[in-house]
């Protein structure tokens, strides 16, 4: 059983999508989860159905959206790391680095959940992961937690091979759509079709709605 | 935001006239347009709280509008404009949505910093 779970994304939701129904398995058996989220998705494209947001309104709106997705989640540790969404590979890597590492001696994680650097599409999740990391080659290797990496490339499996955790998340699926559906802002034009689909059987939604998939990080490579 | 009620935006830039004025412009077709479709450049820009001084700002179109702007130096061009509005802090803001209500792009301006 893991002691404490550390999960570090850039965007609010990126916990939503990849990871809630791992997240709920842990804090429905009482693990203390920690969330370092890095931004708070300033930038998003997606402004609710209908408008309701804008580019100076967002990240206000994100951040409750955000709080509400970890009231459901049962995260109590949340960590806005005060960052702008876009920038995390421009900005300077060796603070970005530390401050990860001061958490991770703080709070002593036995697990951590974040993206896999180099198959995670965004430049920001591809960044997030590589300072993760960074951090933890810090520890002596005795001391270094396990990293479950999510990627989600095109193509990905032929190079890093096929996700070696597979996380049955069936009895937190439902759970799982609620806190999709908490990031309002983002997620308004395709929560019903998302339902909608999951009732009807549709079989990709399934498989997103009931697994979870990550790769355990070769952290000694 | 509300769709852009052209007379009332030139009214509004006409007033920001020599004002010294700190300016967000922003294009985006997002971070996973390449992912979804390989052979398609996903291409944009932002640049936030630049100084800038305008000598004519006019507002172009019949919808979505062009907001073209010339400086003492140089020029400021904005494209694909739909909506609009004033906030609490006196920032001007427009912003161009696609049909599904994605901002496609961002032109403000402030007389005060935007918040970093
Ligand atoms: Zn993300």
């Amino acid at each position: 059983m893991e002691r404490h779970i550390l999960v570090v994304f850039p965007h609010p939701d990126d916990e939503a999508f990849g990871v809630a129904g791992t997240i709920l398995s842990y804090t429905s058996a009482g693990t203390p989860v920690t969330y370092i989220c890095l931004t708070l998705g300033e930038m998003g494209r997606n402004m609710g159905r209908p408008l309701f947001a804008d580019r100076e309104t967002l990240p206000e709106i994100r951040k409750k959206e955000l709080l509400e997705a970890c009231k459901l989640l049962g995260i109590k540790d949340l960590r806005p790391f005060g960052m702008r969404d876009k920038m995390i590979e421009f900005t300077d890597q060796q603070l970005l680095i530390q401050r990860l590492y001061n958490t991770i001696i703080e709070i002593k994680p036995s697990l951590i959940i974040t993206f896999y650097p180099g198959y995670a599409v965004h430049p920001d999740h591809d960044a997030t992961g590589a300072a993760v990391i960074q951090a933890v080659k810090r520890l002596p290797v005795e001391e270094q937690p396990v990293v479950h990496a999510v990627a989600f490339s095109e193509g990905c499996e032929a190079v890093i091979g096929e996700p070696d955790i597979i996380i049955d998340i069936k009895e937190f699926a439902d759970k799982k759509l609620k806190v999709i559906e908490a990031h309002q802002s983002q997620t308004a034009g395709m929560i019903e079709a998302m339902k909608e689909h999951y009732e009807n059987g549709d079989e990709e939604v399934k498989e997103r709605l009931t697994k979870e998939r990550f790769w355990t990080y070769p952290i000694e490579e | 935001m509300k769709p852009i009620d052209p007379q009332m935006a030139q009214k509004t830039l006409s007033d920001l006239k020599g004002k010294q004025l700190y300016v967000h412009l922003e294009t985006t077709n997002g971070a996973y347009a390449s992912h979804r479709n390989q052979s398609f450049l996903s291409a944009g820009t932002f640049i936030r709280n630049v100084q800038l001084t305008f000598l004519n700002g006019t507002i172009k179109g019949h919808g979505p509008y062009r907001i073209g702007m010339e400086t003492e130096l140089g020029y400021v061009y904005a494209e694909g404009l739909t909506d609009w509005k004033i906030n609490k802090k006196g920032q001007v803001l427009f912003a161009g949505h696609d049909k599904d209500g994605k901002l496609a792009i961002a032109f403000q301006l402030s007389e005060t910093p935007f918040p970093k």
